[in-house]
């Protein structure tokens, strides 16, 4: 199916297949800090915009974002480096694969609300899984990103 | 200073803004896809296979099948040479032996057409008994491996007849004798689970041929030249024909050491021409790659009445899996990486026995037999201290080992060999008990306290040891060029794994060569442009790494002395980083690095260094946990978790703290959580994310881990290792906790809140 996709502002044509998901169709376009993580939603490394709305991407099927805003990181890699600055002065980035989904939950949440409090947050990024950190780095991390940052 | 600085590690900046740094990320546009046809039983014979209408399909460029493919032995570990571990493994294999196993690699031009073909290949299984339970596999009548045709490389205990994957045992004392002279003897049964490795990264692997004929694999890997070295022997082709490249990887855990795609894609490319990919679904990374082996451990602590520790024996029974990867040296850990920390005992023995079974084969994961085996020891000083009727930090007090001292275990037991001798000369690990008790606040909250009627929290408490680097096998090497400007390239054969290494060697080489760390540019992992190294693992690439780029950079400097000598014909050159002192004058260095490549009597200045260890000096640490128990539904929740880790001088103490939170929460995970489910048919049940449960943030309570500094004088700038020894703890600390809470004894992991709730229930 012919789609319309206004990635990070662009328009793209693409031709989808019905059950083409959105994960998919952005690698091919080659934005590629959309990454595959789990096939069923759960760890967050696949998390974009759509409409400025949290999705996971291996979630969301590229038909039904025809003619929809969709954002990844390569688009908002300004705000991301505002936050990950605090992430390298940890050391939290750590492998970086679930990096990516990591700055755009939570540029999505600090567009929703812009002075969440720390529990806030956790519950927030829940979903955005990480095997090397431990998360406690990520959390001083976001709380300095949040006192000083922001 | 440059090294014990934390700086930001040296590729940060492009994972933040989620730069293509992963193996799919290189893939071509026209990469074939390949994928596997994976076994539905646990054990079967393949009758016949018909795989012609899958290969009619226009879009399947190749198909392989145990018919078609090299029928070399080798075995996916991924280790040194020649390996520990049997060789009990083919490409493909008539037999399959676990849910998972491969059965036919499958190219073509789509995902979607490939799975097609999957379904198309029609293979015909003369199904077996499986052996599912690992303590009815040794001298079952069903065999894993029938036929007499696994080796070993040298003796290793195996004996496929037996389903004996490796075997092993050594006693230092006479046991007997000892323990009949015991005021005390505990003797108690523990088991530790299958984990999976869960990293966020699944396998992957691009292959294509390069334009001088030769097959490059960019691959998820922690041992890239024992992927090169592996895939020449299994595929046949020469090891010289063969490029490795690692990019970024994200995480690993021991979880790609092996041997996973690469011979696959290898294959196909090798066979087609064309390029390939093979990315591991994440059900192929739960179901078809490996987990750590699950262990029954038999542990024996004889004692007089004074808590004086007479006698350790340790008796292990491990499971391998379908293949006997690490089956041997996993095992060793378990008693060479935990008993040398109680080194005043008269005697001390081990004995173990590694069998294979019909599920998912185990191999190498952080902690690596010692987690296991630190369950059991750290478990039962606490019974014995509750025996005694003795505070459990007292009694370790009492009889850990200290700098200065050694323990026989060192010399007896290795990793697959002997050991070496070890005087400890770097070990704080008593100011980490210390330092932990004072912070968990021990005094006040030991045993327990009660929150609320149906409400406890109680304290625990565990000790744990690591090595660094596998000492006369493992070698790491590093190569310095000097640049004109003065910058240098550094190229390391060493595997930054989302551990940090890049970075910590780069601030060694600068520590060195008195540069800041931006005038090392770092390439690693590189089979054609880095040199050798045996990569990630056994807790190696700071010590053994690190030791090597020190080296070079000393030799730099030596090479840059000689030249500036004879370039300005003087009687004594110092270099100092920023400038040389010719003959007491000062000269720019960045002056004397440009006219060496443009003006008269240019030379390309390089220099190499490698390190192999000759001992392997332990990190320690204290971990004490606080869990707070619902006595009417079992629901544990760890309160709090403190560490004081001695892992030498921390070359960047960010990144050696995010390594120990990172591994206290898969310790974690492993104590309360997670555990590799097989069915009854020999299935997985838990082969998603959905299904097998690691920790998310918001299971654990704060983790706080700090570092007693000791100076490791074997070490890079007093470093010791610190990848492993964080996950060590948790499993017995919790395990402790929730009996001071409870005085509930679980010697079972995971402890689920189920498995709480029922023992409370009794």
């Amino acid at each position: 199916m012919e789609v319309t996709l206004i990635i990070n502002g662009d328009h793209y044509g693409f031709s989808a297949e019905p059950d083409e998901v959105l994960l998919d169709t952005l690698r091919k376009l080659g934005f590629k800090s959309v990454k595959r993580g789990c096939d069923t939603a759960s760890c967050g490394v696949c998390n974009i915009l759509v409409d400025g709305k949290l999705v996971p991407s291996c979630a969301f099927l590229t038909v039904r974002a025809n003619r929809r805003n969709i954002t990844t990181l390569e688009g908002v890699s300004k705000q991301a480096e505002e936050i990950g600055n605090f992430f390298m002065a940890e050391g939290v980035e750590q492998c970086g694969f679930c990096t990516p989904g990591h700055m755009m939950s939570l540029i999505a949440l600090f567009n929703e609300n812009p002075h969440p409090d720390i529990e806030t947050v956790k519950h927030y990024l829940a979903g955005n899984m990480c095997r090397c950190s431990g998360y406690e780095g990520q959390h001083r991390a976001i709380e300095a990103f949040m006192g000083g940052g922001k | 200073m440059r090294v014990n600085t934390s700086i930001p590690k040296v590729d940060g900046k492009g994972l933040i803004q989620g730069k293509p740094a992963f193996t799919d990320d290189f893939a071509p546009r026209d990469a074939l896809i390949v994928k596997v046809l994976r076994s539905p039983y646990p054990h079967a014979t393949i009758k016949s296979i018909k795989v012609e209408q899958a290969l009619a399909m226009p879009e399947i460029k190749c198909i392989f099948t145990y018919e078609n493919v090299p029928e070399a032995l080798f075995t996916r570990a991924g280790q040194g040479f020649p390996e520990p571990s049997p060789y009990d493994a083919r490409i493909l294999d008539r037999t399959v032996r676990y849910v998972g196993d491969a059965v036919a690699i499958v190219a073509g031009t789509t995902e979607q057409v490939v799975d097609l073909a999957l379904e198309k290949i029609k293979v015909d299984y003369e199904i077996k008994e499986p052996i599912l339970e690992y303590e009815h596999a040794l001298d079952n009548p069903v065999l894993l491996h029938e036929g007499n045709y696994t080796k070993s490389m040298f003796p290793i205990g195996h004996d496929a007849s037996r389903n004996l994957a490796a075997s092993y045992e050594m006693m230092i004392g006479d046991m007997d004798e000892v323990v009949s002279k015991c005021d005390v003897v505990i003797k108690e049964r523990y088991y530790t689970q299958a984990q999976a490795h869960a990293m966020s990264e699944p396998h992957a692997v691009v292959a294509y041929m390069d334009v001088q004929d030769r097959l490059t694999l960019v691959t998820s890997t922690q041992a890239h030249y024992h992927i090169r070295r592996i895939v020449s022997k299994a595929i046949g082709i020469p090891l010289s024909r063969i490029r490795v490249i690692k990019p970024r990887v994200g995480g690993g855990f021991g979880g790609k050491q092996g041997i996973h795609g690469e011979i696959y894609a290898g294959l196909v490319t090798l066979k087609t021409g064309k390029p390939s990919k093979m990315v591991y679904t994440r059900r192929e990374v739960f179901e078809s790659t490996y987990t750590r082996h699950p262990m029954r451990i038999d542990m024996t602590v004889g004692a007089m009445k004074d808590g004086t520790i007479k006698a350790l024996n340790m008796e292990v029974l491990s499971n391998t899996g379908a293949y006997g990867e690490h089956a041997l040296t996993v095992l060793m850990v378990a008693g060479a990486k935990t008993l040398p920390m109680y080194n005043k005992v008269e005697s001390v023995a081990f004995k173990g026995e590694v069998v294979y079974t019909n599920t998912s084969p185990a191999g190498a994961y952080r902690g690596y037999g010692a987690i296991q085996g630190n369950f059991a020891l750290e478990s039962i000083l606490d019974e014995l201290a509750h025996r005694l009727d003795m505070d459990p930090l007292a009694l370790r007090l009492k009889n850990i080992i200290h700098e200065g001292e050694t323990s026989d275990v060192f010399k007896k037991m290795g990793e697959g060999t002997e050991g070496v001798e070890m005087i400890i000369e770097s070990c704080k690990l008593e100011t980490c008990l210390h330092r932990v008790k004072d912070s968990i606040n021990w005094q006040e909250k030991y045993p327990k306290k009660m929150i609320s009627p149906h409400r406890v929290r109680g304290v625990g408490l565990a000790l744990a040891m690591q090595g660094s680097g596998i000492p006369c096998i493992d070698m790491g090497a590093a190569v310095l060029k000097l640049n004109d400007g003065g910058f240098f390239n550094l190229t390391v054969g060493a595997t930054d794994i989302g551990t940090g290494s890049d970075t910590v060697l780069a601030q060694i080489a600068a520590e060195t060569l008195k540069v800041p760390v931006d005038q090392i540019v770092i390439y690693s992992s590189d089979t054609d442009l880095a040199p050798f190294d045996k990569g990630a693992y056994a807790s190696s690439t700071t010590y053994v790494s690190g030791n090597g780029v020190k080296k070079a950079a000393e030799n730099m400097i030596k090479t840059i002395e000689e030249k500036a000598k004879q370039r300005y014909q003087a009687k004594e050159v110092t270099y100092e980083g920023a400038y040389l002192l010719v003959d007491g004058a000062k000269k720019s260095f960045s002056e004397f690095a440009t006219e060496l490549y443009y003006s008269h009597s240019q030379e390309q200045l390089v220099a190499t260094g490698s390190f192999v260890g000759e001992k392997s000096p332990p990190p320690y640490m204290a971990g004490a946990a606080e869990v707070e128990v619902d006595l009417r539904t079992g629901i544990i929740e760890v309160v709090r978790y403190d560490a004081y880790v001695d892992c030498g001088v921390p070359i960047n103490p960010n990144l050696s703290r995010i390594q120990v939170e990172g591994a206290l929460l898969q310790g974690i995970g492993m104590t309360l959580y997670e555990e590799a489910d097989y069915l009854d048919n020999g299935r997985l049940f838990n082969n998603s994310f959905l299904t097998y449960k690691v920790p998310t943030r918001m299971d654990v309570g704060p983790m706080t881990v700090s570092f007693v500094e000791s100076y490791e004088p074997s070490g890079p700038y007093g470093a010791k290792s610190v990848g492993e020894i964080g996950i060590d703890t948790p499993p017995a600390a919790i395990a402790n906790a929730i009996f001071n809470a409870t005085g509930i004894r679980i010697r079972s992991l995971p402890i689920t809140s189920e498995v709480l709730y029922r023992a409370m229930k009794k």
